[in-house]
């Protein structure tokens, strides 16, 4: 599945494709409020790879996932201490614009959430959003192609997106989100409002995706994870302080990680006994 | 475990019976529920439907090409119509909606997604709500202050503005409750796809909730169309056109159907109470228009 992996016991190939690291995100501590949501997290995401985000209920793989792009600025009362890089540029320097990163950073969300306009203007949304000058339509066209929805629509550019069913419609936001062009796409557990036969679809789309783009992806399925994800950190809760506040476990490859696992709580996860 | 408790239908023995048992307790209470729904929906339907029953048969009889292009009569004559009066309303209408729909789109956009916590939010939605309680005179005693004594005449505009204040706390409430209407996940789409919080209001928020905003602007139309009070004196009344050597002549006292409906049922002459009648129905058909244009063009979206 991960082409030219050597095993298990490369899992420190960080180094060796530490140029490849498209995102350093390194979260010491993130709040909601006074709740201590997450601390001491530290994920790279590589150009060109699928990395999953598993682990239980409240671990914080979401909040992880939506600081990449500064999408929980939106929520009240959030603050992070730590840095995420992206080029290596800190996304949460003050200079930085939120609306900029956004669009270098696109995101695909659990619900599929297409605007109430047409399956077009859906996907055209973002171009025009950016004052794209070329032929939208065919921009549109190859968007819709990338994310296999083009066949099934093509016929029916003009009716609304949310005719759609619910598959289609996320490969919609798909379509959506890759038309701008983005350099990483984020997924927060894109399948999980989705029958098995559209959540197959998606994940062949994730690996035709990941050619053109790198990919960051929360799932709470973990075979989903093995199928998809070239790289995987499993997160944990801590519930010691009387909070629950998500910690990295470990990550490395996905093999690793399911196979020989180095934290006795991985091992345990991916082998069923608790969720 | 015993059965006890279980209708009889559902007990081991029981045979299955799909039919239709009228006599049973709880058909019994769902046909008495259903009737008694029936019997209110009818009931609330008695006084629109008997008012513009009345409305048609005494107004409808009057209907002509005449009442809309000619002038109302005096006294004793004879014929006539309102002509003037529609294309006041017309305009003190536009001029209220032209004040109050983007003062109450965009205070309402403040309320419900730019400082939904503020303050000045705070305020503002306790005043609107009160406001709607307005008596709808004291809106006409507003703008009389406000607009009449410093232009020096009753106008077009003083009653726009009068029936502004009548028409803004609808259009605020009913637009920001379309707004915070929008769900989450759209607007995390429109954040997500990269939009600026303008555009996430301009281009998501606003179209989204537009039928929403179209629905309260016209339920404050509608309103504003009826009103009286506010106009009498403000607006005032007229006997003449508003405009005259090919312009329109804003400031002088302006007719208005209310203010001609009020006027003439009041008066002793059998012309004017038909009149008054052909005005009511008039004004309920413009209404009419305005909602079915408005319903059409907001469901062209989505």
């Amino acid at each position: 599945m991960t082409p030219g992996s050597g095993g298990a016991g490369l899992q420190g190939g960080g180094a060796a494709a530490s140029n490849g690291v498209v995102i350093d995100c390194k979260l010491d501590q993130v709040y909601y409020g006074t709740f201590l949501a997450v601390r001491d997290s530290h994920v790279q995401i590589e150009k060109g790879k699928i990395t999953g985000f598993i682990g239980p209920s409240g671990c914080g793989k979401s909040t992880v996932l939506r600081s990449l792009n500064r999408m929980n600025d939106l929520i009240r009362g959030f603050r992070l201490e730590g840095h995420v890089h992206f080029r290596g540029q800190d996304v949460y320097n003050r200079k930085v614009d939120p609306v900029a990163v956004r669009r270098y950073i696109g995101m695909v969300f659990q619900q599929p959430n297409p605007f109430a306009m047409s399956i077009f203007d859906n996907v055209a949304f973002g171009l025009r959003l950016n004052r794209f000058k070329g032929a939208i339509a065919e921009r549109v066209e190859q968007a819709l192609k990338r994310a296999a929805l083009w066949d099934e629509v093509k016929d029916k550019l003009k009716n609304s997106g949310l005719s759609l069913s619910g598959g289609q419609q996320q490969r919609l936001c798909i379509a959506r989100a890759v038309a701008t062009e983005p350099s990483v796409l984020l997924m927060d557990e894109p399948c999980s409002a989705l029958d098995p036969i559209a959540t197959r679809r998606i994940e062949e789309l994730m690996l035709e995706l990941k050619k053109n783009y790198t990919i960051a992806i929360v799932t709470h399925n973990m075979q989903q994870a093995q199928r998809v994800a070239d790289v995987t950190a499993f997160f944990g809760v801590d519930i010691s302080k009387g909070n629950r506040t998500g910690y990295l476990v470990e990550s490395g490859e996905t093999k690793q990680i399911f196979e020989s696992p180095r934290e006795q709580l991985t091992k345990e996860y991916v082998s069923g006994q608790f969720s | 475990m015993s059965d006890r408790g279980l209708p009889a239908a559902m007990g081991p023995e029981a045979g299955v019976r799909l039919g239709r048992s009228f006599f049973e307790r709880r058909a019994l209470r769902s046909l008495l529920l259903t009737i008694g729904a029936w019997v209110a929906a009818i009931l609330a339907a008695v006084p629109l439907v008997s008012v513009l029953y009345m409305l048609i048969v005494r107004g409808g009889s009057r209907l002509s090409w005449e009442i809309f292009v000619a002038l109302p009569p005096a006294g004793f004559e004879m014929g006539g119509g309102f002509g003037n009066a529609i294309v006041g309303t017309i305009v003190v209408i536009t001029i209220a909606g032209l004040i109050s729909i983007p003062v109450g789109v965009l205070a309402a956009v403040y309320l419900a997604e730019l400082g939904p916590d503020t303050r000045l939010a705070q305020a503002t939605r306790v005043a609107a709500k009160t406001l709607t309680g307005l008596p709808s005179i004291l809106a006409g005693v507003f703008a009389y202050a406000v607009v009449v004594l410093t232009t020096g005449t009753y106008s077009a505009p003083a009653g726009g503005v009068a029936l502004a204040v009548l028409m803004l706390p609808t259009v605020i409430l009913t637009a920001e409750e379309a707004i915070k209407a929008v769900p989450r996940i759209t607007r995390d789409a429109a954040y997500g796809m990269g939009c600026t919080r303008s555009q996430v209001i301009l281009k998501v928020l606003l179209p989204t909730g537009m039928p929403g905003v179209i629905t309260g602007v016209m339920l404050a139309v509608a309103r504003a169309a009826g009103e009286t009070a506010p106009l009498l004196f403000t607006a005032l009344f007229s006997s003449y056109w508003l405009f005259g050597e090919g312009q329109l002549h804003l400031l002088q006292p302006t007719a208005t159907l209310a203010v001609l409906i009020y006027n003439f049922s009041g008066m002793p002459f059998d012309n004017q109470l038909e009149l008054a009648w052909a005005a009511s129905l008039v004004l309920v058909l413009m209404v009419l228009v305005i909602n079915v244009i408005s319903r059409l063009v907001g469901q062209r979206r989505a």
